[in-house]
């Protein structure tokens, strides 16, 4: 693909599009989730900002922004700097191959899922460098069980999304959408659900949440690895951290749960949906589990996700082979 | 650790060889290891509830060595017992627990009793222990949704927080506080239990019963919950022994020890009722000791309901401000929710008395912390600690 002027506009269209997606994606979970966990624990959730508390996210990131930056004595401090901004960057492209709907996609790559699970794993980077360079022994605790965690959990979900893949001959995510149907049994979830299994454990697992959190476990480690970030280096994480939740959400409802399609009127509004449910899925088991300990977590991954999804794929591989 | 050894523009450069932190870290760190980390958990860390301070000298996630730091807290409520007289010194002693306020106040108050020879009349002793054993519950159910969230599991602590707040409306019409409650006097108690108070009691037990049931699906079966806890951090009769401790930390380790049932006071020994024991010694043992003793506790507050006879509330003659206690020395405990809350007080006569030492159950569980947390992961430590019960008030006094 030459890189025209008219790709080069749409991508910089698409990444200004993103940032604001982003942001209100920030801004709309950060009010859900703290709603739902008010309900959750019987109790009604932020309601003095606004009409039912509803400006309480928008309050929330302004108090960030207009924070002082306190960092503490000896830090290292162009990773200190660097780090947040490594979190938040690589999102911006993880966002350009998802096929929101039929006609939005920002850009057709062929090896689009590819493009995203190799820039997801840039998440980690910025955790070692945020936990190292912070000068405190709990971010240096908490980035390498960020690094351990997310290296981990990585292999089953390439596997899990794999086995999808083999299923249907294209790494193109749009192309995935348009070999499923409208109802929920043409989805891939029902010619794959243990990899759908397999996708949603290691996805909750990738984006540090509870009961996976182990990187900011508060009860060990205060904040984990962004322990002495305030303000907007604080901020960034934290955006990040949501939007990489949508942008698993996304691809989880993409590969498995049929994209854009619906039983009626296909759009982009399907994917929304789907992608949103999800979240509110990863929002609900944080609020009711307690959290692993770090080598059952560990375990939990090599000894039973990472043999089970090398099954998956194999068994796929088996069939798709018969079939053919 | 100054990363990569930048020069850094907000602060001084670590020099190497010096030591940082105060005079604690670096004792501690004298016996470190090569190559180990010193982890300072506190005094203000999320899992040490209060100001407790841990040091833990740590390999990876492993914690090799860990020693508490206590003190932050420290009140002399000892020395103000020595300078008050025993009238004025009762308010502190809500104050020392302030979770379980009400054995402490049954502690020195019948410690006085024991030594002035005061015998509180009926209706007095079987609402000492209805509020005792209420009170004992949310302090249970208290410890419960802190225990979880120390797992990681945020919600239960408001589920409890709604329990524990149903008994202290309950408690605040006899007590006339929520959480510090000062309602012993010498030779009975201060406020009679009216109807509401009776009929919001009988109302609350099944009502708590339901709720523990509950409780049993929701958290205590939670397959993360058990893998967290099971055979985590054993304590046996042994350790316990050599540590002193008690309470459900001891009847954990399966020794079914109750100052309730062994040295009966009050009107303990007219109440049907067995120490909780028969659970495994880790941390799950624990957990399940504990809310059977909120079980246990319900039993008897129904009993008490059901058992409260008429008459005064208040001996003839109470102590009044001039009281003086005979000279002597004397010891009486009662079963906290943590373990045997003691008070052995000395007295020579005078108006206030002469020494005053208060046994903290908390202070002996706590000591082996250190010999329980080792070679565990610092999410084990965690629990350990945790599953310990401790309000750090009581530790320091």
């Amino acid at each position: 693909m030459a890189l025209s002027l008219a790709v080069f506009v749409q991508i910089i269209v698409a990444v200004l599009l993103v940032i604001g997606l982003m942001v209100g994606n920030a801004v709309v979970m950060v009010y859900v989730e703290r709603k739902a966990c008010g309900f959750i624990q019987r109790r009604p959730g932020p309601f003095e900002v606004g009409p039912r508390g509803l400006l309480q996210a928008v309050c929330d990131s302004m108090k960030l922004l207009g924070k002082q930056i306190f960092v503490p004595g000896n830090i290292d401090w162009p990773l200190h700097f660097l780090a947040p901004v490594v979190a938040f960057l690589p999102v911006l492209l993880l966002y350009l191959p998802i096929p929101f709907g039929p006609y939005l996609t920002s850009l057709q790559v062929d090896d689009g899922i590819l493009l995203i699970l190799a820039f997801a794993g840039l998440g980690a980077v910025s955790n070692i460098l945020a936990g190292w360079s912070s000068n405190n022994k709990y971010g240096l605790l908490g980035a390498a069980r960020a690094v351990a965690q997310s290296v981990a959990y990585e292999i089953p979900m390439i596997m899990a999304l794999l086995a999808v893949i083999f299923m249907t001959g294209t790494m193109n995510l749009t192309t995935l959408v348009e070999g499923q149907g409208g109802w929920p049994w043409q989805w891939n979830i029902v010619r794959q659900p243990l990899a759908c299994f397999i996708y949603v454990v290691c996805l909750v697992a990738e984006t540090n949440r509870a009961p996976f959190d182990l990187p900011e476990a508060e009860s060990e480690l205060t904040a984990g690895f962004h322990t002495e970030y305030s303000g907007m280096g604080f901020a960034l994480f934290f955006l990040s951290e949501y939007a990489n939740m949508l942008l698993v959400s996304f691809v989880c409802a993409v590969f498995f749960l049929g994209g854009w399609r619906g039983p009626f009127l296909d759009g982009f509004w399907w994917t929304f949906a789907k992608a949103y449910a999800i979240m509110f899925f990863i929002v609900w088991i944080r609020w009711t589990f307690p959290r692993v300990r770090f080598d059952q977590l560990l375990n939990l991954n090599w000894k039973w996700l990472l043999p089970l999804s090398i099954l998956n794929l194999w068994l796929t591989a088996v069939v798709v082979k018969l079939a053919n | 650790m100054s990363g990569l050894g930048f020069i850094n523009p907000f602060g001084v450069r670590e020099l190497p060889g010096t030591t940082t932190g105060d005079f604690y870290t670096a004792n501690f760190a004298q016996k470190a290891q090569p190559g180990r980390v010193i982890l300072n958990l506190g005094p203000q860390h999320p899992s040490t509830h209060g100001v407790l301070r841990i040091l833990a000298e740590m390999e990876g996630e492993y914690v090799w060595r860990a020693e508490p730091v206590l003190g932050y807290l420290h009140r002399m409520h000892e020395r103000m017992a020595e300078v008050k007289t025993p009238q004025q010194f009762l308010p502190n002693m809500g104050r020392v627990d302030y979770l379980h306020p009400l054995a402490w106040n049954w502690a020195y108050v019948g410690a006085v009793e024991k030594l002035a020879g005061l015998e509180p009349p009926e209706r007095a002793q079987w609402l000492r222990t209805l509020s005792c054993e209420l009170n004992r519950i949310s302090s249970h159910l208290l410890w419960w949704g802190a225990f979880v969230m120390d797992l990681g599991g945020v919600t239960p602590i408001l589920y409890a927080f709604e329990e524990r707040e149903k008994i202290n409306d309950i408690l605040q019409i006899i007590t006339g506080s929520r959480l510090t409650m000062s309602y012993f006097r010498l030779g009975g108690v201060c406020a009679d239990a009216d109807d509401r108070f009776l009929a919001l009691t009988r109302e609350f037990v099944p009502y708590l019963r339901e709720r523990l049931k509950m409780y049993r699906g929701l958290v205590t079966d939670n397959v993360i919950l058990r893998r967290r806890l099971e055979g985590v951090g054993p304590i046996d009769v042994d350790m316990c022994r050599r540590y002193g401790a008690t309470g459900p930390v001891l009847r954990a380790a399966g020794s079914p020890n109750d100052l309730r049932r062994d040295v009966p006071y009050g009107t303990y020994p007219q109440h049907d009722f067995w120490p909780a024991t028969g659970f495994p010694d880790d941390c799950f043992g624990r957990y399940l000791v504990r809310l059977a003793e909120i079980e246990s506790s319900l039993d008897i507050v129904e009993q008490a309901v059901r058992g409260l006879p008429p008459g005064p509330i208040m001996v003839d003659k109470p102590p009044k401000a001039n009281f003086k206690m005979p000279a002597g020395e004397t010891y009486f405990a009662v079963e906290g929710a943590r373990g045997q809350v003691g008070v052995h007080l000395v007295s020579d006569g005078g108006k206030n008395p002469y020494r005053v030492k208060l046994r903290a159950p908390g202070f002996s569980n706590l000591s082996l912390f250190a010999e329980a947390a080792q070679g565990t992961l610092l999410a084990d430590a965690v629990a350990i600690l945790g599953s310990l019960d401790l309000v750090i008030p009581e530790i320091d006094r």
